[in-house]
C-alpha cells in the first residue's frame, strides 16, 4: 500500500497471496489475513478439494469485506427469480451468473467443480473471456438463492446488476462467420475446379469443362448472394446516406465479375473469373471478422442498469420486503445496508449516512451525511444502515439522467475514416482508365471494349485498401489489448491519432484516489506516540484513518479502549492510558477553525493538540513524466472535481499553456469538452467515474480509466488499465503509425494491380493470371501489414 | 470421365461434411471463449498428484 511502511516480510494469505496486516489467522499451518480467507480454505479442505491451492498459487481474492448475510435474500423473491433464470424445468434450472473475481486456472477448476462440493448442483461450465458461470442446479433441493451463497462462501460472489432483470443472454453476431465459412468452402473448391481452365485441357475432353464451369457458376452463387450480402448492406446504408464508402466500388467489382463470368459461362466463351471473386469475398471478410474480433467481455456501452443492484429492501409498513428496481416509486422509503449502492436520490430519514462516491466521482473519501439531508444515486453507503425516503424515480435521479444524456449525442458512424476518402480517389482513377481502354479499343477493335473495361473494374477494386486497413488495425487492436487498453471498434485507432487536444479528469485518473501522501506538521512526536496513533487510526476504515496507519506502521499492538468514531468529524480512543484524538480541525481543538480544510487531520494527546498530518491525493507512477512528454505535442487540459489546491503543481507540471479548471461539476465539464470543440479541437478525454461520463461521450475520444478488468467503467470509446497510463504517448504514436501502415500495404498492392491492369486494358487478362494476381497480392498485403505494425509495436516498446 | 465426375461429387460431399462441422461448432459457441477449453482439457479428474499438468495449464492460460 504505502511505501512508508517498511516492515519485515510479513505472512502472506495462503488463499489470497495479500499481506497479513492487521492480524494473522493461523490455522492448519498455514497464515490467512482474514477469517474470510480461512473460511473458504476450510470448506475446501473438508471437501478434498484442495487442489485449487496446487493449480496456482494464493488463487482466491481476499475476503476483508465480509457479505451481508441476507444479501441475496432477493433471489427468494420468485419473480426476480424468474428473471434471471434462463431455463427451467421440472428438475433442474440454468443461471447464468457474472462472477468478476475469475482470473486463474483455479478459478475455472473450481467453478467447474461446484458439484463436489454441493450435490444441488448438476454441472457448471465457465465462459473465461465474459468471467460468466453457467451453473445447473436442482431447484427443488437447492434454491438460487443457495446457488449464490455457495458461490460467495467460496469467495466467487456473483455480481447481480438491475441489467441482469431481462435474462435476455446476448449473444454474439456470428453471421460473419458462417459468412466466412461458407465463402471459404466455395473459394477453395472453385479453384480446384479451375484447375483445367489455367492449365488447358485435352480437347476430347471439352465436354468436361463445362461440367468444371457450371459447377463453379454453382458454387458461387453462395459467395455472391450469401457471403457478399456484407458488403452490399454496408454500401447500401452509406449510399443512403448520400456517402460513397470503401464498400461501394467494391460491391460493383463483385457484381461486374459475377456479371462477366455468367455471361461467359453462359455462352461458352471462357471459364469466368468464379475464383477470383470468391477468393476476394472471402479474404476481405477474414479481415472483417479479425477486426472486429475485439474484446467481447468488456462493455464499452454500460449505461446505469448495469450498475445498480437489482433489488433493495423496502420498508412498508414497518416491515421489511423486497423490491425490484423498477417497482420503487416516489415516497417509498429503503433501507440500505452498508456497502450497498443508494439505488435513487433520496432524502435521510433514519441512521447516519457516510456516502462513498468514489463510484460516481474517484474520490475516495466519505461523505457524511445527516437526517433531512439528501443522498443522491450512485453513493454506497459505508457503515451502519440508513433510511431514505425516495424523492426521485430511480431513471429520474442525478445520475442516471446525466447518464442517459448519452443517447442523444450521437456520433457519426465509422465513416470518417481515411480510408473512405482514399477509395473515392481510387474510384475516380479506375473509372478514369476503363474510359480510356474503352475509348482506346472503341478505334481499334470495338469487340474488345467490353472485355478491357470489365477487365479494368475487376482487377482494381480497392480490396487491397480494405484487406490492409482492416488486417493492419486488427493487428493493432490486439497489440494495444495486450497492453490493457482496449478499444471500442477499429475506428477509435484513426481517432486516438487524430486528436489535438487532451484532457485529464485528476482525482482517480491522474491520482489513485488514495490518500497515500502524507505530512505531518507540529510538535515532534516520539515512537511510542507513532504507534500509539498509528494503533487507534486502525481501528477505522476511513481512507485518512487507514493512511495514518500505514504510515505510523503496526509492529507491535497496542490494545485500545473506549473507541469511538463520529462520523464525518474523526475518532477517540485510549491508547496505553492515553486519550488520542484524531479528526477535522474543529472535532479536535473543539473550536471554529477560519479554515476548515477537508485534507488536513489534526492530533491531540490528552486534549493537547500536537500537530497535523496534511495528505494529498498520490500521482500515479510516471505520470508527470507522461504529461509532460505529452504537453509538448498536445494541448492538455485538467479538469478537477476538487478545489484549487493543486494549481501550482500542476501548473508546474503542464505548463503555461495547460488548461486548468477546478470546482468542476459533471456539467461544467461536459460543456468545457463543448467549448474546446467549438474551437475546432478534437479532444480526446482520459477519466474514470461517472461524473465523466457526460464528458466521455462528448469528446471526439472518451478513454475511461479503470483499476482493474473488472471494476466498471461508464460508456465510453476505449477502456485503459490504470497502471498502463504513462503508456498513453505511445500508444498514441501506435495509432499514428496505423495510417503509415496502411498506406505502406496499399502502395505496394497498387503496384500488383498495375501490372493486373497492363493485362486488362491490352485485354489479355486470362483466368490464370487473375487468380495468381489475386491471391498473390492479399497475401503479401498480410504479410506487410502484420510485419510492419510488429515493428511500430516494437519500436514503441509496446508488448 | 464419368470417373471424374464421381470424384467430383465425392470430394464436394467430403468439404461439404467439413462445412457442415464449422457451422456446428460456431453455432454450438466453440468460439465464444477460447481460454477455458485450452486450460479445461489439462486438469486431473481426480484430486492428488500430477502437478505437472496442472502448471502447464496456468501456463496455458498465461500465454
Amino acid at each position: 500500500m504505502s511505501k512508508l511502511t517498511t516492515s519485515p516480510a510479513k505472512p502472506r494469505c495462503y488463499h489470497c497471496g495479500e499481506d497479513c496486516n492487521e492480524e494473522t489467522f493461523h490455522a492448519h499451518d498455514k497464515d490467512f489475513c482474514c477469517s474470510g480467507c480461512q473460511m473458504v480454505y476450510e470448506i475446501l479442505n473438508q471437501n478434498g478439494m484442495c487442489d485449487y491451492y496446487t493449480i496456482s498459487n494464493n488463487p482466491g481474492t481476499t475476503r476483508k469485506v465480509k457479505v451481508r448475510e441476507d444479501k441475496f435474500a432477493f433471489l427468494d423473491d420468485g419473480k426476480i427469480a424468474a428473471s434471471l433464470i434462463h431455463f427451467r424445468d421440472e428438475t433442474q434450472s440454468h443461471i447464468t451468473f457474472y462472477v468478476p473475481q475469475m482470473h486463474c486456472s483455479s478459478c475455472l477448476w473450481l467453478l467447474e467443480n461446484l458439484h463436489r462440493l454441493e450435490a444441488g448442483v448438476l454441472s457448471s461450465k465457465v465462459n473465461f473471456i465474459k468471467k460468466e458461470v453457467d451453473i445447473v442446479f436442482d431447484h427443488h433441493s437447492f434454491p438460487l438463492r443457495k446457488v449464490a451463497e455457495l458461490l460467495t462462501s467460496i469467495g466467487y460472489e456473483p455480481y447481480i446488476s438491475f441489467n441482469d432483470m431481462g435474462s435476455k443472454k446476448t449473444t454474439i453476431d456470428s453471421s460473419k462467420l458462417y459468412k466466412l465459412g461458407v465463402a471459404g468452402f466455395c473459394f477453395a473448391n472453385i479453384m480446384l475446379m479451375s484447375f483445367p481452365e489455367y492449365l488447358g485441357i485435352d480437347a476430347r475432353e471439352r465436354n468436361l469443362l463445362t461440367v468444371f464451369r457450371f459447377a463453379n457458376l454453382f458454387l458461387s452463387l453462395p459467395v455472391f448472394f450469401y457471403s457478399a450480402s456484407e458488403f452490399y448492406t454496408s454500401a447500401w446504408k452509406s449510399l443512403k446516406h448520400r456517402f460513397l464508402n470503401i464498400d461501394a466500388p467494391i460491391v460493383l467489382a463483385v457484381w461486374v465479375t459475377f456479371g462477366r463470368s455468367v455471361y461467359e459461362v453462359l455462352t461458352g466463351t471462357g471459364g469466368g473469373y468464379f475464383d477470383s471473386m470468391s477468393g476476394i469475398v472471402f479474404f476481405m471478410l477474414a479481415g472483417r471478422v479479425l477486426q472486429d474480433k475485439t474484446y467481447q467481455q468488456l462493455s464499452f456501452e454500460r449505461d446505469y442498469t448495469s450498475y445498480f443492484p437489482i433489488a433493495v429492501t423496502r420498508i412498508t409498513d414497518e416491515k421489511q420486503e423486497t423490491a425490484a428496481l423498477p417497482d420503487i416509486r416516489l415516497n417509498d422509503t429503503l433501507l440500505i445496508h452498508n456497502e450497498e449502492l443508494i439505488p435513487a436520490d433520496g432524502i435521510i430519514t433514519r441512521g447516519k449516512a457516510l456516502i462513498d462516491y468514489s463510484f460516481v466521482t474517484g474520490e475516495s473519501l466519505p461523505v457524511a451525511k445527516e437526517m433531512g439531508e439528501i443522498v443522491y444515486a450512485g453513493g454506497k453507503q459505508t457503515g451502519g444502515n440508513i433510511e431514505i425516503l425516495v424523492i426521485k424515480e430511480v431513471a429520474q435521479s442525478y445520475l442516471t439522467k446525466l447518464w442517459n444524456r448519452n443517447e442523444e449525442s450521437g456520433k457519426p458512424d465509422e465513416e470518417r475514416s481515411f480510408v473512405h476518402l482514399l477509395s473515392r480517389y481510387f474510384t475516380v482513377i479506375l473509372f478514369t482508365i476503363a474510359a480510356a481502354a474503352a475509348t482506346w479499343w472503341y478505334f481499334h477493335d470495338p469487340a474488345k471494349i467490353w472485355t478491357a473495361v470489365t477487365a479494368v473494374l475487376i482487377v482494381a477494386c480497392p480490396c487491397a485498401l480494405l484487406l490492409s486497413n482492416t488486417f493492419t488495425n486488427a493487428n493493432i487492436l490486439r497489440r494495444l489489448g495486450r497492453n490493457h487498453l482496449y478499444l471500442r471498434n477499429a475506428q477509435v485507432i484513426e481517432d486516438i491519432a487524430s486528436a489535438d487536444c487532451i484532457v485529464f479528469d485528476k482525482t482517480g485518473t491522474l491520482t489513485t484516489g488514495l490518500y497515500q501522501d502524507i505530512l505531518y506538521e507540529g510538535e515532534p512526536l516520539q515512537e511510542k506516540q507513532v504507534k500509539a496513533i498509528g494503533a487507534l487510526a486502525a481501528q477505522s476504515t476511513h481512507p485518512f484513518s487507514k493512511a495514518i496507519a500505514a504510515w505510523a506502521g503496526n509492529l507491535t499492538r497496542h490494545k485500545v479502549t473506549g473507541f469511538r468514531e463520529i462520523a464525518g468529524k474523526g475518532i477517540e480512543g485510549i491508547v496505553d492510558g492515553d486519550l488520542i484524538t484524531l479528526g477535522s480541525a474543529s472535532f479536535v481543538t473543539q473550536k471554529e477553525q477560519m479554515t476548515n480544510d477537508a485534507s488536513q487531520v489534526y492530533i491531540a494527546i490528552e486534549e493537547e493538540v500536537w500537530g497535523r498530518f496534511k495528505f494529498r491525493n498520490h500521482y500515479r507512477e510516471e505520470v508527470p513524466g507522461m504529461l509532460q512528454r505529452l504537453g509538448k505535442k498536445y494541448q492538455l487540459a485538467v479538469l478537477s472535481g476538487d478545489n484549487a489546491g493543486e494549481q501550482a503543481y500542476l501548473r508546474q507540471l503542464l505548463g503555461y499553456e495547460a488548461i486548468l479548471l477546478f470546482n468542476q461539476q459533471p456539467m461544467d465539464k461536459l460543456e468545457a469538452i463543448r467549448t474546446l470543440q467549438a474551437q475546432g479541437k478534437k479532444v480526446m478525454m482520459v477519466g474514470d467515474g461517472l461524473n465523466d461520463a457526460g464528458a466521455l461521450q462528448q469528446a471526439d475520444i472518451g478513454i475511461a480509466v479503470s483499476e482493474s478488468n473488472n471494476n466498471f467503467t461508464p460508456a465510453s470509446d476505449a477502456i485503459l488499465a490504470a497502471d498502463q497510463l504513462p503508456k498513453l504517448d505511445r500508444f498514441i504514436r501506435l495509432g499514428k503509425a496505423n495510417k503509415q501502415v496502411v498506406m505502406a500495404a496499399f502502395v505496394i498492392s497498387v503496384l500488383y494491380n498495375l501490372v493486373g491492369l497492363f493485362f486488362a486494358v491490352t485485354g489479355v487478362l486470362s483466368p490464370m493470371i487473375a487468380a495468381i494476381l489475386m491471391p498473390s497480392s492479399s497475401i503479401s498485403i498480410l504479410l506487410v501489414t502484420y510485419g510492419l505494425s510488429n515493428y511500430f509495436g516494437f519500436r514503441e516498446k509496446l508488448k | 470421365m464419368s470417373v471424374i465426375i464421381l470424384l467430383l461429387i465425392a470430394s464436394i460431399s467430403v468439404a461439404s461434411l467439413f462445412l457442415f462441422a464449422f457451422i456446428w461448432s460456431v453455432k454450438n459457441g466453440q468460439y465464444d471463449d477460447e481460454i477455458a477449453p485450452a486450460v479445461r482439457i489439462l486438469f486431473e479428474d481426480k484430486p492428488g498428484g500430477k502437478r505437472e499438468r496442472d502448471l502447464l495449464a496456468e501456463e496455458t492460460l498465461n500465454n
